[in-house]
This record gives C-alpha cells, structure tokens and sequence, in this order.
C-alpha cells in the first residue's frame, strides 16, 4: 500500500461535461487516475481526447456555465470538485502549478515577465516587493535564464520561445507546488529546445518530489519522461500501465495503433501506420460499444464488448475491452491474405 | 521612447509639406480672388488689374505658394474676405471655444463608453449587453443633425432646460458667472455629441473585452490563484483598452475638427460654425487657412496616438 501523503492527486469518476447546444456531452467520461509523489504521469492521446479537459477540471478553469464536471477530485482529501472560487485561489498557483502549451500567448504582453512571475508570489506568499523580486530572480536561475535581473525588465515579446516557457514554467513553480500540470509543454517548441524544457521539467521533479501530469500528444515525450502513463481514447483511458509497459508490451488497439504510427527505424522506405478516421467530435461520440471499433473496422463486433470495461490484465497494467485478445493490424491481415493467395496460386 | 516620437516628428515633415501644398492648390483652383467681390459694373478693369497685379496673383504658382507658405510662417494667415479682419485672430476667438466643447466632449465620451463597454463586455449576451447594444445602434444609426436637432427641440425648446444658441450669455459678468455661464451653454451640446461618439469606444471595449477574456494569458492569470476581479482589471481590461488608446488622439483631435455640426445646430461661435458659414459666404483664405489647421490636426491627432500607444504597448517601441 502507498503511504496516504505519497498521494497527491486521486480523481475519481470524473465525468467533465460541455453543454453544446443546451445539452450535455461528456468530454472525460468516468476518468480514474492517481498522482502520486515524485512521478511523471502522462496522459496521451490524440487531439479531442479529454486530454486538456481533465487538466482544467482539475485546475478548475472551466467555464462554469457551459460545463458540469461530476466525481471526485481529492487533493490531500480536499474534493477539488464544486470547491469555492475563493478556496480554489489558494490552491491554484500555490498547490497546482500549471504549465500551458503556447508560452507567448500565455504571457500577458504588457507585462514584464517578471511582474507576471511576481504576481503569484503576491497571492501566495508575505513577501514584500523586494522579496519578490529576489525570489523571481532566483527562480529565473533556477529556471536557466540567462542574466535573470536584465530578463526581469523584458517584455514577452523580446524573448524566444524557449526563454518564454522557462519563464512559464517559473511562474508555475513559484510557491513549490505539490502538483504540476504541464498541457502539451512542448509543442510550440523547436526540437532542440523541447529536450531542455523536458530536462527542467525533470529536474525541478527530482529536486522538489512533486507529482507532474504530463499532457501530451507526443510519445517521444512520453519515452524520455514520464513513469506512468494513461492513453486516452474519445474521453476514455483506454490503456493504463507503466511507462515501459507501455511501450514493451502495448495491449490496447489504440496504443498498439498509436505506438506503429511512430517512425521506428532509419528505414526511409518505412511506411508509417496511418489510424483511419478521426477522433469523433463531442456530439457524434458514441456511448455505447467500444468507442475504437469504427476506426478498426476490420475487427468483428464479437471481439468487442458490449460495455467495454477496465481490466487489469497483469498487476499495473489496465486495459479496456477485450478485443486486445484478437487484435491484429489491417496490413497484417493482408500479408495473411497474399501469403495464402500466394500458397493456393502454386 | 524619445527616439519613437522624434522619429514620428520627422515624419511628420514631409507630410505637412504635400498637405500645404494640396490646399494651396486647391484653393488656387477655386474660382474667384479677393477682388471679385469688390467688382461692379462701375470699376475700371484696369484698377482691377493693378490692384491684382501688386496683390501678386500673375506670379507663377510656386512664387505665390512661397510667399503663402513665409506668411503661414510668420502667424499670418491672410485677411477674411468678408470680416476684413486677419483670419488668424478670426481664427483664435473661435478656437477658445471648440477647444472648450471639444474637451467637455471628451471627457464626457469617455466617461459614458468605458462603463457602458466593460458592462456589455463582463455580461455578454446577458439584458446588460443587450441594453448597450440597442443603446449602440440607435446612436449609430440616427444622423447627428437628427440627434442634435431633436436633443436642442425637447430639452431646449419644450422643456426649457438649457440655453438654445450662443457660448455665453450677454448679461453674465465676473470671472465664476462667465465661466458658469459658459459651462451652462455648453453642457447640452457636449453630451449630445459626446452620445453619438460613443459608439465606436463602446463597441471596440466590448469586443475587446470578449476576445480577451478567452487569451491564453488569462487563464494563466487564473491559474496563478489571481482573483476574478484582479484578473479583469490587471489583465482583460488593460489589454481591451489598447484598441480605444490607438484612437484617443484622433478623436481628441477629431472633435476639434468635426464639431461643425453641432455647433451649427447650436449656433455656437466654434471653429466649425465658422467653417460652415465660409463655405456659405465663400470666404476663401477663412475657408483655406481653417483646412489647413484641421489636416494639421488630424496629423498632430495621430502623432498623439502614437504616442500614447507607445507609452502603454510595449510591442510598439523602438529600440
């Protein structure tokens, strides 16, 4: 059993619904995840998943008209779910640090980036203006920005793109939050930056044993960081297991799928797996059946079941529905088909 | 900073010069000089001649342009065919007064769009906004004439509430009575004009204030733990108001020019009365010397602009 304060984050049935044209449609629909102390998890799928919608469910910032969010989010017993707007203020920023995708338009561009770092130690923290600004300071260092009293004065727009999301990220490890929410960190980032934002990511895990959620659509990413990670399909987790697991002895179609459409070798012949279809939209997803099926068509229905469930397979490792078993991919069953066209033929 | 408005002062050279030129020439092209209206069947064509020939207006355009230009230089803006008074001191009694109208204007614009655009902004879609809009369209869609006309009929006429003509009136003495006086002549005009010039602050506010709600940069304001309020004032609102400062030198100076409307309905002794009744009397150096000062300001309107833009948007300075 985990020691109870290795437990950071326990989200528990969490159904995140968007109103669409006056109805409610569940974009994350009976999520279950734990964060635990010093562990990377990641959540992976493709776009229109629920990746994003259970980062803002859990950090709170939804719109709160247009969306239900139901189950339990507990963060150290405190129900995140339905929590007062005031209350949630104190945890967001000082409990739940968040990282966002696109770091120019997540700075306000009239602000010097370091008042915008400033800011979250004035909510959190007594410090006076010079405290502040010595701790922006050391955060810039720690952060890796070079000459951080000069970065300071500057505008969102006199920095580059890494510069920019080590100032984001500063901001989010401000108050040394226990939770760190990092939404797709990497993807507005040229190749050799992504690797350094993810080594700082790394490292401020390592130094301050806090608990990272890692959203991303990028397996890469997922291989070089994360210990756990939870694929999700059309408001599902479809699969859920550790990292190398994950990657050694995929189960679940999707991830199977998913894992094939990544170039594996230098071959430059290599045709990449394509996923037919898209992910189906908010109004169009299906609720009954395995939500997967129609885009893996040449599986029989029989292979699925009725109301695909989670499964723990092997001790860690969850999977959903059952047509893992008799899964194979469509050009397999092609090769199948020309060998045996090729042995009738002789 | 300094360099962005030098820079800006530098420009501004070139751009006086061709706007000089183009009402110079313009003028030039009107018909008619200042002897025609002196002409009866009486007068000798000769002394015509002689009094055109010393007045200069046989020499070569760019003579009479240089000789224009080294008397605007000078403060000398020619002698009002009509008033036989220097335009220049015609000019300045007049200006006193649209700049008084001009700024009460101002002030009172701004103080009726800015609530009325953050209240349709914070409560899109809701009875707020939807108030603000009608209120919006009305304004958009009355012509100013109608407006004023209107406005001056019920609360000058029919009610009786404030004066129907004039800046001051004749029998107000000492310094608080003038100027009481004048603030009474004033007000009526300042928020009928002030009413229809709203619309394009309260519209731009209440788009900005929309399209910046949903940035990215507000949500990781939201995220810091910042409270609702802070995060309106800190980070939407000042943002939603860069739009509205990138116009604030023009319609500063908008105002000084484009009050001929009402200050005609009111018959208030402003710049754009004065225009209007040149055009009526055919006063040409009037008619010449007041669109050169209303291009000027409309240059000077944008130079304030950039100004006031750079101060707050940091995207715009130089370096």
């Amino acid at each position: 059993m985990e020691k109870q304060s290795d437990l950071l984050l326990d989200i528990q049935h969490l159904h995140t619904a968007y109103r669409l044209q006056g109805k409610f449609y569940d974009a994350a629909d009976d999520v279950n995840l734990t964060l635990k102390r010093d562990e990377i998890l990641a959540i992976v799928g493709e776009s229109g998943c629920g990746k994003s919608t259970i980062a803002s469910s859990v950090i709170g910032l939804y719109d709160h008209k247009n969306t239900k969010v139901t189950g339990d989010i507990l963060y150290n017993e405190l129900n995140l779910v339905g929590l007062n707007e005031s209350l949630f203020n104190k945890i967001r920023g000082e409990k739940i640090g968040m990282i966002f995708q696109d770091p120019l338009a997540s700075l306000n561009p009239l602000m010097r980036v370091g008042d915008q770092v400033a800011e979250t130690l004035y909510y959190h923290t007594n410090m006076d203006e010079k405290a502040r600004h010595a701790k922006v300071i050391e955060l810039f260092n720690q952060v890796g920005m070079p000459k951080p009293n000069e970065m300071y004065e500057m505008y969102p727009h006199e920095l580059s793109g890494g510069l920019r999301q080590r100032v984001v990220i500063a901001m989010a490890i401000a108050c040394d939050p226990e939770v760190i929410i990092a939404d797709e960190p990497t993807t507005a980032l040229d190749v050799t930056i992504q690797a350094q934002i993810l080594d700082l990511l790394e490292d401020i895990q390592k130094k301050s044993h806090s608990g990272i959620i890692l959203i991303t659509h990028d397996l890469g990413v997922v291989a070089e960081t994360a210990d756990e990670v939870a694929v999700m399909y059309a408001g599902q987790i479809v699969e859920k297991a550790d990292v190398k697991t994950i990657f050694k002895h995929p189960l679940h179609p999707y991830t199977r799928s998913l894992l094939n459409s990544m170039p594996q070798s230098d071959d430059e012949d290599e045709d990449l797996h394509v996923i037919h279809g898209t992910v189906p939209s908010l109004k169009n997803m299906p609720r009954q059946g395995d939500r997967f099926a129609a885009r893996i068509p040449w599986i029989p229905a029989s292979a699925h079941e009725e109301n695909p469930q989670i499964h723990e397979v092997e001790p860690g490792h969850f999977v959903r529905c059952t047509c893992w078993k008799t899964f194979h991919f469509e050009n397999d069953e092609n090769v199948k088909k020309q060998e045996v066209e090729a042995v009738s033929g002789e | 900073m300094w360099k962005t408005v030098l820079r800006r002062l530098l420009i501004m050279i070139p751009q006086l010069i061709i706007l000089s030129l183009l009402v110079f020439l313009l003028a030039k092209m009107m018909p008619g000089d200042p002897f025609s209206g002196s002409i009866n069947p009486n007068t000798d064509p000769k002394q015509i001649d002689a009094l055109r020939r010393a007045a200069g207006l046989y020499d070569p355009w760019y003579v009479q342009y240089g000789r224009w230009v080294g008397n605007l230089l000078h403060g000398d803006l020619g002698t009002s065919y009509i008033q036989h008074v220097p335009v220049s001191s015609l000019i300045a009694d007049r200006a006193v007064n649209t700049f008084w109208l001009s700024l009460l204007t101002t002030i009172l614009t701004y103080s009726i769009a800015i609530p009325l655009g953050i209240t349709a902004g914070r409560h899109q879609d809701q009875w707020q906004d939807t108030s603000v809009r009608i209120f919006n369209y009305i304004t958009l869609a009355i012509p100013g004439f109608v407006f004023y006309i209107l406005g001056l009929w019920l609360f000058g006429f029919t009610l009786g509430w404030f004066p129907i003509s004039g800046s001051v009136s004749a029998n107000a003495s000492g310094f608080w009575g003038i100027l009481g006086s004048r603030l009474y002549h004033m007000i009526l005009p300042a928020i009928l004009y002030a009413l229809i010039t709203t619309t394009f602050t309260v519209q731009y506010l209440r788009t900005g204030i929309i399209d910046n709600k949903v940035e990215d940069y507000v949500r990781t304001a939201r995220s810091k733990g910042v409270p609702e309020n802070v995060v309106f004032h800190k980070h939407i609102l000042r943002n939603s108001l860069l739009p509205i400062a990138a116009f604030l030198g023009n319609t500063i100076t908008g105002l000084l020019s484009g009050s001929m409307i009402i200050e005609t309905v009111f018959s208030y002794p402003g710049m754009g009365k004065l225009f209007i009744d040149s055009i009526g009397q055919r006063d040409y150096t009037t008619l010449t010397a007041l669109i050169l000062i209303f291009g000027i300001l409309t240059l000077i309107g944008n130079l304030l602009s950039d100004i006031i833009m750079s101060i707050i948007d940091p995207r715009i300075r130089i370096q």
